[in-house]
């Protein structure tokens, strides 16, 4: 595919840093095989997985980080919970980051700047999110009675206090997929966002289609070597992403909007469905890699995370990274042999395509002399993506970052590209280089 | 300083409908009409466009000549010619109707067309032509769905309820509403006939009767619009431009569904619904319904506004005797309505408050990025609120930490009560929040570009204030005082920089009044006065500009009225039939309350300082009344004990005992001959009166529309007579100065008109207003 006489992104006086490998769990539709398990049982499977497929050495890890979202209060060092169960050496430190669908990008970029800075050598990062169980609350006036009952002293006390509860403080606080500043719905800004750049209803349809067509194909191709088995207590062994359905558009076109009733673009069919799953790597400066005995995948080159208004510019995250991050690595979109990009929602993917082929968009909210353009769909998320694989909200990154790397490889390709968007109107990209055959 | 809500405090957008129309439903416009409207009509259409796209007529209105569309003579026109082209065309099987401007579908009409009008006739017939072509809209033979981005008032809604289906963004400039009434008319093309059918007798009764504004998702939730659009943001056009496109493309698609049946207007009625539609088919009810109504539009407008009167009257007779009765009764009754002094004294205080929401200084050299405002107390924190709610920048310094912490809760309550109220999210109640930085010293002062001082009202710390300030600020930063009755002249005297010197009063609550009265000295510059203005209405204050003296023009005004109100109190009048008195006038807040509002104190310190600089014209009432009073702690609300007593949630204000043995031991003897009730009244109201027209003659007020809306908006002056200037033409000058020459027989000089009032009186050709 791409020249091999490209230059390397190597910079004099930077460490490199690679990636020796990647895995996941299976990603399953929320409530299917995994219903019964909870976030740290994931997140260990995944971490068992890599040292399974890595051969690594229990002891030889420096430092664990773990992305995940919906936190389970009672492991909300979900790492640390993680890595004990997984068998690491409990002398392996480990901590949790959280920033919505790009946590684990966040675990993967805090581990670069952990090796970076010469503080660790080999650092494990990943990412779990577990929607079949989520923390639903007590309303917080029932909470505060029952905080203060613990510290009532009488019984006349308990008593008047279990007295004051009315039918109102029984109602329990849902979690819901909403920005907290806006209140807005995901969904629903994502309707809003493709209805401003006039992406049709057919348009997010026929992505959403070729989403499944392309992961179809991937899954049965083999091409998904990232997914690991897992023997799942009381379960089967699960082995395949269960969320891959080609339909048809006429199958697509019947479903009613999801978020906007009744005028709405965005259905089901074309977003990304709520997911189980886990996700790891492992990552370390080449010279430790080498001096393993690893041959890397993949280096891990420059990075950029970008926000902006979360109200109406919120799943906009890739058409701010991309140009940011190519004009880091002195690339233009042309370089790049493989995209990775996360597919929140069909709509939102085609709402970027169209901004970054923009000029006015690029002039008006960049402050960019031009637009960076959109990838060429032949390089784009040709082994599905989101939509389609699923989308455990922090276990997401990895796999887009694992995905390149095994793309370069196959596809024979150098540069690599992966862009996410994240609630709270971030985003993210990362320049990813082969690692010589 | 006063806390008073006036009946016309809300902003409102030209808010009438009006009407051209002729023409019959489809094709049978005759001959005579079409020869008409050419005639009319030069060529191309300016106004009206429409297109045809997949069989749906798309509508779209824009008056090239103004920000917002009204319903012209001319607008009118060219709609009738388009709809008739429309329902001509075979191949159109539903419209759309929409308005090209971003932040308004149609706001009303033309009020100088019914000013235009001589006759109560000519403005029914205005109402009747108007009702005609909203018949024909309504009767469609093919669906009509109005798509509303921005404000959708006045004959704009009565157009809107019209059509068959409504559309509406969620855009905060989307507002709906019949403000007519704040305008002493009613909405006269059919509104008081479409919406108690559409909304419910209740809902129908709130919405005439109080003008208010209603945002879109209660709107929905109130059946009067059909759908909701959100507004989207940047795309691949401007977010303005896109969510006109958008509501467009869902209002074809709507459109399209109305005419293939997919789509049905009518609603499934809930249980509740079903339930209250069957108690108001009872006539029992809706008789008791009619009588609350009337019986609180009377205590409300103690019978001074006729508006509402005949609002009720209209609703009634479509309700009761038919259509064709309820129309004729809400055009006659518009006629009538358009032809009284409440009406115009109402219109006139709507072009004042145009008049006074422009900068007449030009652009200020530079904007007002960062502002330090001095004091934390009521005053200080509220224009603290309405600066950073406007997004600019403001230190609040205080002296100590308790004021400062009571200042920034002040600020922060206010924000915090939108939120509550949901016209602010608590995100944006927080990034306002940002803005403010509560302070006990100078820091930062150096990047102020203008300082308003709230401080204690006395002139030696003002001073001292003033050169504290002046050394820590820029060369360009205008120093400004929040006075409400010291001369800025004399602050100045302590500034090394007169010119940037300015006075700034506003009035309390400062979040809630929208008057800024802005005080200029001989010396202040242009540009300062400029830069003032450009801050006031950015806090989104209606502004008056007058020339500097002791209290100014407001103060000076209110200041004889309340020495009267003491006098009258001193007489014998209590506390509460002085209010019942005021109020009884069209004062929004009675005197006594009123005086308790502004504070027993502040009243005490201005009736002695404006009684040093005026004399005996500010006689009456004793001052020693009011320093007795605030010896006693009786200080107004604020001490929870003024003519009144505060604190308990009871309903019924309680007279303060206190008060009233002071006032005891303060009796003066009434005289008999000018103590009737109405003599009371035109006793304050006329030193009231003669005062402002004082202050005209003397300069200090520019012009009688800047003193009318002074009054009404700062002091509570009767909406309903339109200010002390209007109130002096529609009463009669010589009537007045009668009154006033049988008082000041029997008091003195506090009653003698002054000589300007005494020319109007003396040639009744003579008006303040044309």
């Amino acid at each position: 595919m791409s020249a091999p006489s490209k230059k390397t992104l190597a910079k004099p006086g930077v460490k490199n840093i690679v990636l020796v490998d990647g895995v996941r769990t299976p990603f399953l539709q929320s409530g299917t095989t995994y219903a019964d398990l909870m976030p740290h049982d994931l997140a260990r499977a995944a971490l068992q997985g890599l040292l399974n497929r890595t051969g690594l050495p229990k002891d030889a890890v420096d430092y664990i980080v773990y992305g995940t979202v919906i936190q389970e209060v009672k492991t909300s060092n979900v790492a640390r919970e993680a890595a004990l169960g997984a068998g690491f050496s409990d002398k392996t430190p480990a901590h949790t980051v959280t920033m919505a669908c790009i946590s684990s990008n966040q675990a993967m970029t805090t581990a670069v700047g952990l090796i970076a800075a010469g503080q660790c050598d080999a650092v494990v990062a990943g990412g779990v999110e577990f929607m079949s169980d989520v923390p639903i609350r007590h309303s917080r006036k029932m909470r505060k009675t029952m905080l203060s009952l613990n510290k009532a002293k009488t019984l006349g006390a308990r008593l008047s206090l279990l007295g004051s509860i009315r039918l109102a403080h029984l109602s329990p606080e849902l979690p819901a997929v909403a920005e907290f500043s806006t209140a807005e719905t995901m969904g629903h800004s994502a309707d809003r966002l493709a209805a401003a750049f006039g992406v049709s209803r057919l348009e997010q349809d026929e992505f959403a289609l070729r989403s499944h067509t392309l992961a179809k194909k991937a899954q049965d191709g083999g091409m998904l070597s990232d997914v690991i088995s897992f023997k799942v207590p009381g379960r089967d062994i699960v082995s395949k992403d269960n969320g891959i359905r080609p339909a048809t558009m006429e199958q697509l076109a019947k479903l009613k909007p999801a978020f906007i009733k009744p005028h709405g673009t965005v259905t089901a069919a074309n977003s990304s469905f709520l997911t189980d799953g886990a996700s790891a790597v492992l990552i370390m400066s080449e010279e430790k890699a080498l001096a393993m005995g690893y041959k890397p995948k993949a280096y891990l080159r420059d990075f950029v995370y970008v926000s902006q208004d979360p109200k109406d510019q919120l799943l906009l995250g890739p058409t701010y990274a991309t140009p940011k991050v190519l004009e880091k690595s002195g690339l233009t979109l042309n370089d790049i042999d493989v995209f990775e990009f996360h597919e929140a929602f069909a709509g939102q993917i085609m709402a970027n395509l169209k901004a970054m082929e923009s000029d006015w968009f690029a002039q008006t909210y960049m402050g960019r002399k031009t637009k960076v353009g959109a990838p060429p769909m032949e390089k784009f998320n040709t082994w599905g993506g989101s939509l389609s694989l699923g989308h455990p909200f922090a276990a997401t990154g990895c796999r887009l970052v694992t995905t390149v790397a095994h793309r370069l490889q196959k596809e024979g390709g150098q540069y690599g590209l992966v862009a996410a968007c994240a609630a709270g109107g971030q985003g993210h990209a990362m320049v990813i280089e082969a690692y010589p055959q | 300083m006063a806390s008073v809500r006036l009946l016309l405090t809300r902003r409102c957008c030209t808010a009438l409908k009006t009407t051209t129309g002729h023409g019959q439903r489809s094709l049978s416009v005759s001959s005579a009409v079409l020869a008409l409207l050419c005639l009319s009509l030069s060529a191309a259409r300016t106004h009206v466009s429409y297109e045809v796209k997949d069989n749906v007529a798309v509508v779209r209105i824009n008056d090239p000549t103004s920000k917002v569309n009204t319903l012209s003579r001319h607008m009118q026109a060219e709609m009738v010619e388009v709809m008739n082209e429309i329902w001509g065309n075979a191949a159109v099987k539903s419209a759309v109707l929409i308005s090209r401007k971003p932040g308004c579908f149609i706001a009303g009409a033309d009020i100088n067309m019914i000013q235009a009008c001589k006759t109560a006739e000519e403005v029914t017939s205005l109402s009747q032509e108007g009702q005609k072509i909203f018949d024909q809209v309504e009767k469609s033979p093919i669906p009509i769905v109005a798509a509303i981005n921005g404000s959708c008032l006045g004959g704009g809604l009565e157009f809107a309820i019209a059509c068959q289906y409504r559309i509406a963004t969620k855009s905060k400039k989307t507002i709906l509403g019949t403000p007519e009434v704040m305008l002493g008319l009613l909405p006269g093309a059919g509104g008081t006939q479409r919406l108690p059918k559409m909304v419910g007798l209740p809902a129908a009764f709130d919405m005439m009767l109080t003008g208010k504004n209603i945002r879109p998702d209660k709107a929905k939730k109130m059946g009067l619009v059909h759908q909701l659009v959100d507004p989207l943001g940047p795309g691949l056009k401007s977010p303005e431009e896109r969510t006109i496109e958008y509501l467009e493309e869902v209002a074809v698609d709507f459109a399209k569904g109305l005419a293939g049946r997919k789509v049905t207007v009518e609603k499934k009625k809930g249980l509740v619904q079903k339930i209250q539609d069957f108690v108001m088919g009872l006539p029992p009810v809706r008789k008791q319904i009619y009588k609350t109504v009337h019986s609180k539009v009377m205590k409300q407008s103690k019978g001074l506004y006729p508006a509402p009167l005949k609002i009720i009257e209209c609703i009634q007779t479509g309700i009761e005797k038919g259509n064709a009765a309820g129309y004729l009764t809400e055009s006659q009754n518009f006629g009538k309505l358009a032809m009284t002094s409440e009406s115009r004294a109402l219109i006139g205080l709507y072009h004042g408050q145009v008049t006074c929401k422009k900068n007449h200084f030009g652009k200020p050299e530079r904007d007002v990025k960062k502002l330090a405002v001095l004091g934390a107390g009521l005053m200080g924190a509220g224009i603290a609120q309405v600066t950073i709610d406007k997004g600019v920048a403001t230190i609040l310094k205080d002296t100590t930490e308790e004021g400062l912490a009571r200042g920034h809760q002040q600020v922060y309550k206010g924000l915090n009560d939108k939120t509550k109220k949901k016209s602010l999210t608590t995100f944006e109640r927080d990034g306002i929040m940002s803005l403010l930085s509560g302070q006990l010293d100078y820091r930062d002062f150096e990047n102020a570009d203008m300082v308003i001082e709230a401080v204690f009202e006395d002139l030696s710390i003002k001073h001292k204030v003033v050169k504290e300030v002046e050394a820590v600020i820029p060369p360009h930063c205008i120093f400004a005082t929040n006075t409400s009755a010291l001369p800025i002249k004399d602050i100045a005297a302590a500034s090394k920089r007169p010119e940037k010197v300015i006075g700034m009063h506003y009035f309390s609550p400062v979040d809630k009044m929208q008057l800024l009265e802005i005080i200029t000295t001989n010396k202040t510059s242009k540009d300062t006065t400029a830069s003032a203005v450009a801050v006031g209405l950015k806090q989104g204050k209606v502004i008056i500009v007058v020339g500097d003296g002791p209290g100014f023009y407001t103060t000076r005004c209110l200041a004889p009225m309340l020495a009267e109100a003491v006098r009258a109190l001193q007489e014998g009048v209590g506390p509460k039939k002085l209010d019942s008195l005021t109020t009884g006038f069209g004062f929004p807040v009675g005197a006594a309350t009123l005086a308790d509002e502004v504070g027993i104190d502040v009243a005490a310190h201005v009736a002695e300082d404006l009684g040093k600089a005026f004399g005996t014209r500010f006689g009456g009432g004793n001052v020693e009344v009011l320093k007795m009073m605030v010896q006693k702690g009786f200080k107004g609300r604020k001490s929870g004990k003024g003519c009144y007593v505060y604190g308990a949630k009871s309903k019924e204000k309680k007279v303060n005992s206190g008060a009233e043995d002071i006032l005891k031991s303060f009796k003066l003897t009434a005289p008999p001959a000018v103590s009737a009730d109405e003599d009371i009244q035109y006793r304050l109201v006329s030193r009231f009166v003669n005062e402002a027209v004082l202050c005209l003659q003397e300069g200090i007020l520019p012009d009688p529309v800047q003193g009318d809306i002074g009054a009404v908006f700062g002091l509570g002056f009767p909406p309903c007579l339109g200010g002390p200037f209007r109130f002096v033409d529609s009463h009669g000058a010589d009537k007045l100065v009668q009154k006033m020459k049988r008082f000041e027989e029997a008091y003195g000089n506090q009653f003698t008109p002054c000589q300007l009032l005494l020319d109007h009186a003396k040639d009744s050709s003579k008006r303040f207003h044309k």
